[in-house]
């Protein structure tokens, strides 16, 4: 247990240390959502209709920010083969580093939803609908994006491989996150019908992508 | 995790690890007797085979100097071995050691890279690595006393030279307790000083039963390596 809460630790120092970490995403999220208005125009009724869609997008591209780093900077100065002979299985150790990530990068976009959706006019239920909603749906970005993040180490092409290969994946999710924001907001659907799909689509994604992620690493280690 | 001591120094900002008391800590008993049987190993790496058909045992206390041009295969033969690359056929058995763990994970690996995060201090690099790595070993202080960094404990890792980044590199050898060490180019970027106690640190290692393969381009300094050469044809 102590290797893995080490594991955990030092991603957490490495991101909040490097770069802002944890700031960058939320400042993204905001600039994302802020430049929406302007596109749209001033209209309330508008905003406050799509504001959880634009929330979700958001919060979406925010959290793939940061991910082509997962692994590649510890590919880069060798410390993942370190990692690779640890005596913890390396799904663990993946899990692990997945949780050190939405740590650092989706639960403070979580946190900054209520700011942010007063900028779209969203009242306090949406507010609660998108921020609950994002709570359950961003573990599952982060665990389909490690995926990705693995995947780019091993062919050795970040940047905007990531974003690229991951985003077709995590269109379930924003399908069912937005509908279940929706659903507590305008219905007809119960809030629990897409909810409920959105929490097994994160379940799902803990299951997959600690799995996938350490077989695209071991497969890549030549 | 291990502990270290972190006292407060007068100035009230320091975390400046603790000397080690002079009585160090006992060093760990021997290993058990233990041999690396490789036999027709072959390895395959980028669709081109980097040397087929090896032959080569080590047993317990050995020091195993795997010489040969450029390309000869060295760096692949110790990632092999650390399991970062699979055994194209061939075979590779620990006899005596951990019946439960695989070779890599009673194996240290020391490559070109260093596997320091620039943004954390020495001593936060070590503790991660001596947490993740395993059990046993020296506690971080000692480490870093034995390759002379304990006065560097609280710098960020960024700001070593290159050998101080390699003397940082070794110290994880002796945090965590494994019987087999893979060095890749030991001596590279150590000045003299540091490659005595290099030297030192080994030849503990080795009387101890432990087992080193060092890839190496000039000598160690240790009198009864045995050389396993690699590409004949230059």
């Amino acid at each position: 247990m102590t290797a893995l809460s080490a594991l955990l630790v030092r991603d957490m120092r490495l991101t909040v240390r490097v770069g802002g970490g944890a700031l960058m995403g939320v400042l993204f999220f905001l600039v994302v959502v802020t430049l929406v208005p302007f596109a749209i125009g001033p209209d309330l009724a508008l905003l406050a209709r799509i504001g959880p869609a634009i929330l979700w997008l958001g919060a979406l591209l925010a959290s793939l920010l940061a991910l082509d780093r997962l692994f590649a900077s510890d590919h880069d100065d060798g410390s993942l083969d370190l990692v690779l002979m640890g005596r913890m299985p390396l799904e663990l150790a993946v899990a692990v580093k997945a949780l050190a990530h939405w740590l650092t990068t989706g639960l403070p976009l979580v946190i900054a939803v209520p700011v942010l959706g007063l900028f779209l006019n969203l009242d306090g239920t949406a507010i609660g609908a998108v921020a609950l909603t994002l709570l359950v749906g961003t573990p599952a970005l982060t665990l389909i994006g490690m995926i990705g993040a693995a995947l780019a180490v091993v062919l050795r092409r970040g940047g905007l491989l990531v974003p690229v290969l991951v985003l077709p994946l995590t269109i379930p999710v924003l399908i069912f996150g937005v509908a279940a924001a929706n659903a507590a907001v305008v219905g007809p659907v119960p809030f629990g019908t897409p909810f409920t799909i959105l929490c097994a689509l994160t379940l799902v994604g803990l299951v997959i992508g600690p799995v996938a992620s350490a077989a695209a690493l071991r497969h890549g280690m030549e | 995790m291990s502990q270290v001591v972190v006292p407060r120094d007068k100035a009230g900002r320091g975390s400046r690890l603790a000397r080690p008391t002079p009585s160090r800590p006992a060093p760990p008993a021997e290993w058990p007797l233990m041999r690396l049987v490789a036999s027709a190993l072959s390895c395959v790496r980028g669709g081109r085979e980097v040397f087929s058909g090896l032959d080569f045992a080590a047993a317990a206390g050995d020091l195993v100097a795997i010489v040969g041009p450029n390309g000869a295969g060295k760096s692949s033969l110790l990632r092999l071995v650390a399991g970062l690359v699979p055994v194209a056929s061939g075979q590779l058995a620990l006899e005596g050691g951990a019946p439960d763990l695989p070779l890599a994970e009673q194996a240290h690996y020391l490559g070109h890279l260093d596997a320091l995060k620039p943004s954390l201090s020495v001593a936060e690099n070590l503790q991660f690595w001596a947490a993740y790595l395993g059990e046993g070993g020296l506690p971080v202080a000692g480490a870093l006393d034995a390759v002379g960094l304990l006065g560097l404990a609280d710098l960020p890792a960024a700001y070593l030279s290159a050998g101080q980044r390699r003397r940082l590199s070794l110290a994880r050898l002796l945090v965590a307790e494994r019987p087999i060490w893979l060095l890749d180019e030991p001596t590279s970027a150590l000045d003299a000083a540091a490659q005595r106690r290099l030297v030192e640190l080994m030849r503990a290692h080795l009387n101890r039963r432990g087992i080193i393969l060092a890839a190496t381009h000039a000598p160690l300094g240790i009198e009864d390596a045995r050389e396993l050469c690699l590409g004949g044809t230059p």
